[in-house]
């Protein structure tokens, strides 16, 4: 189940995007990000879709790849597209039986926030299969190692995340694991309510908590032995150098920033 | 000239009660005099418990003894000064694959090391490079650690440990969670090293059959060093290791059976060609 997970994890092929600098993929999803919540109408949506194209294309990543890391997100979109549709009161009325009631802006308030989520996501999905933890890592460390006056330990936070993201399919495929392990004891997971389905749970992340704890201590151990000890004197082999490509690609981010600016101003009326 | 020296090496740790009260002492280590050579393949045999994984954590300063003194490469690990230094000479690989790879990819696990000491990037490339190649996995240079068997991560530790440019391997039971084939390919690459790049090897095990090879055989029972010597004259004192509990290669257990209901054969066979050997040569 936890296991075919795409979210988050480096997809390893060779392409202009993954040789970006780590710092423009960064600044540049969060660009993106940033675009999504300006924009207001459905040509700025159709800018921001042909953007997203244009760089999973040019990323090599198969866009199946990317709609196969949306499934953990469903419930989070489900969760949004009810609220909008049910809660967003206003003229006209599409459909009223009872309490319900069904409004032309709550609908397409509900659907603009679906696609916006799923731009979103597939966007800084992108980021994270494209770049692989450690080049987030020092991109992250690099780009915001300017808080470190402010005493923020820039390189230690890097470094959990980074390994936070190493962790994750192990630790998917223990839970895996464990969840067979109790269902062949007679646990039961899919039945029932959410209270007993959270309830059955319990018996699976008691087990997965101690094995990360414990592998935490391992790899503590691990590190220790192959001489880390924090961000002082580290060398990379990756040295971060801007190069041409992400001059281009900072200027495509300004460029597409100001289209969506402008699609603000046009109004086709939906 | 000897890498690494133990004098008289105690180690004690307590356990406490749920109310930090102490309620017992154990001597995980209890008096331990070691001299390894540089060069040598050694083989440190024990039971679960008997002190031989807090005997290699010492090697590595990851503990420090209450008693007694270690040298790493004439470096006493008291020495917090040489900390880095001796975790450098002395690499160290451990039981679970998984939980020593930081790196998602297996190139930056492998720099992983050399990075921590501030070795200049190119410098780092070129160790990377030669380390995965000396364990055979070169091809696997830029793919996610998540999809190789036990033993190829295992191999990957061990490049991450050689980028390091050790002069001393400590194997703190590496095959202890691979399956028969992974195991082989493990202490096959190890050997190679120890032959090509004369890396001393200490490794911790307890499969009497990856003890065959090594150079000088040390067997550990409550924290002491019971029995040691070359693997002929370790294996061929069954009575004693099967008084320690411990079995003996199932080659070498067959020819001491033989040996005494009769049949006329050498003292400490270890190899099955060897017994054949001495078998055709009966009559």
């Amino acid at each position: 189940m936890l296991k075919d997970m795409t979210l988050g994890q480096y997809y390893p092929v060779d392409s202009m995007v993954h040789r970006l600098d780590p710092r423009t993929k960064l600044a540049g999803t969060l660009l993106y990000i940033i675009s999504l919540f300006i924009t207001n109408n459905v040509v700025g949506y159709a800018i921001a879709f042909l953007f997203l194209c244009l760089c999973i294309g040019l990323s090599h990543v198969p866009p199946k790849y990317i709609l196969k890391g949306l499934k953990p997100v469903l419930v989070l979109m489900f969760i949004s597209v009810f609220f909008n549709l049910f809660f967003i009161k206003g003229e006209p009325v599409l459909f009223s039986w009872k309490f319900i009631t069904i409004t032309q802006p709550g609908l397409r308030q509900a659907i603009l926030m679906a696609v916006r989520l799923v731009f979103l996501i597939s966007g800084s999905a992108l980021m994270t299969y494209t770049t692989t933890p450690t080049a987030l890592t020092d991109g992250m460390e690099k780009g915001l190692g300017f808080l470190k006056v402010f005493k923020v330990p820039v390189h230690e936070i890097a470094m959990m995340m980074s390994i936070a993201l190493r962790f994750i399919p192990i630790l998917a495929e223990e839970a895996d694991k464990i969840q067979k392990a109790q269902m062949a004891r007679g646990a039961v997971f899919d039945e029932g309510n959410l209270i007993q389905r959270a309830k059955a749970l319990v018996p699976l992340l008691v087990p997965l908590f101690i094995s990360a704890f414990r592998r935490a201590t391992d790899l503590a151990m691990a590190m220790e032995a192959r001489c880390y000890h924090g961000g002082d004197g580290r060398t990379k082999m990756h040295p971060l150098k801007y190069g041409r490509n992400d001059m281009l690609v900072y200027t495509a981010f300004l460029a597409y920033l100001a289209l969506v600016f402008i699609s603000r101003k046009i109004s086709i009326g939906i | 000239m000897s890498i690494i020296r133990t004098d008289k090496l105690v180690f004690e740790y307590t356990r406490k009660d749920e109310e930090n009260n102490v309620t017992e002492t154990v001597r995980a280590i209890d008096g331990v005099d070691l001299d390894i050579e540089k060069g040598d393949f050694i083989a440190i045999l024990g039971r679960n418990g008997s002190g031989k994984s807090t005997l290699a954590k010492h090697i590595n300063a990851l503990l420090y003894p209450t008693g007694g003194t270690i040298w790493v490469g004439g470096m006493d690990t008291k020495d917090d000064a040489k900390l880095w230094d001796i975790r450098q000479t002395a690499g160290m690989i451990f039981q679970n694959p998984d939980n020593q790879m930081v790196a998602s990819v297996i190139e930056e696990d492998v720099g992983f090391g050399p990075e921590n000491m501030g070795v200049p990037t190119e410098e780092i490339w070129k160790r990377v490079a030669h380390s995965l190649e000396a364990v055979g996995m070169t091809a696997y240079a830029k793919k996610s650690p998540n999809h190789l068997s036990g033993g190829q991560k295992q191999r990957i530790g061990i490049a991450g440990v050689l980028a390091m440019r050790p002069q001393c391997i400590v194997m703190d039971e590496p095959t202890a969670m691979l399956d028969p084939i992974g195991r082989r390919e493990v202490i096959k690459t190890v050997h190679e090293l120890n032959k090509t790049e004369h890396i001393t090897v200490i490794l911790i095990t307890h499969y009497m059959e990856e003890a065959v090879d090594a150079d000088h055989v040390f067997v550990m029972e409550h924290g002491q060093v019971k029995l040691q010597g070359t693997p002929r004259e370790v294996f061929s004192r069954v009575d004693e290791l099967k008084a320690l509990n411990m079995s003996v290669p199932q080659v070498t257990e067959l020819a001491y059976e033989l040996k005494k209901s009769g049949v006329d054969i050498p003292d400490g066979i270890l190899k099955i060609e060897e017994l054949t050997e001495a078998l055709c040569h009966l009559n």
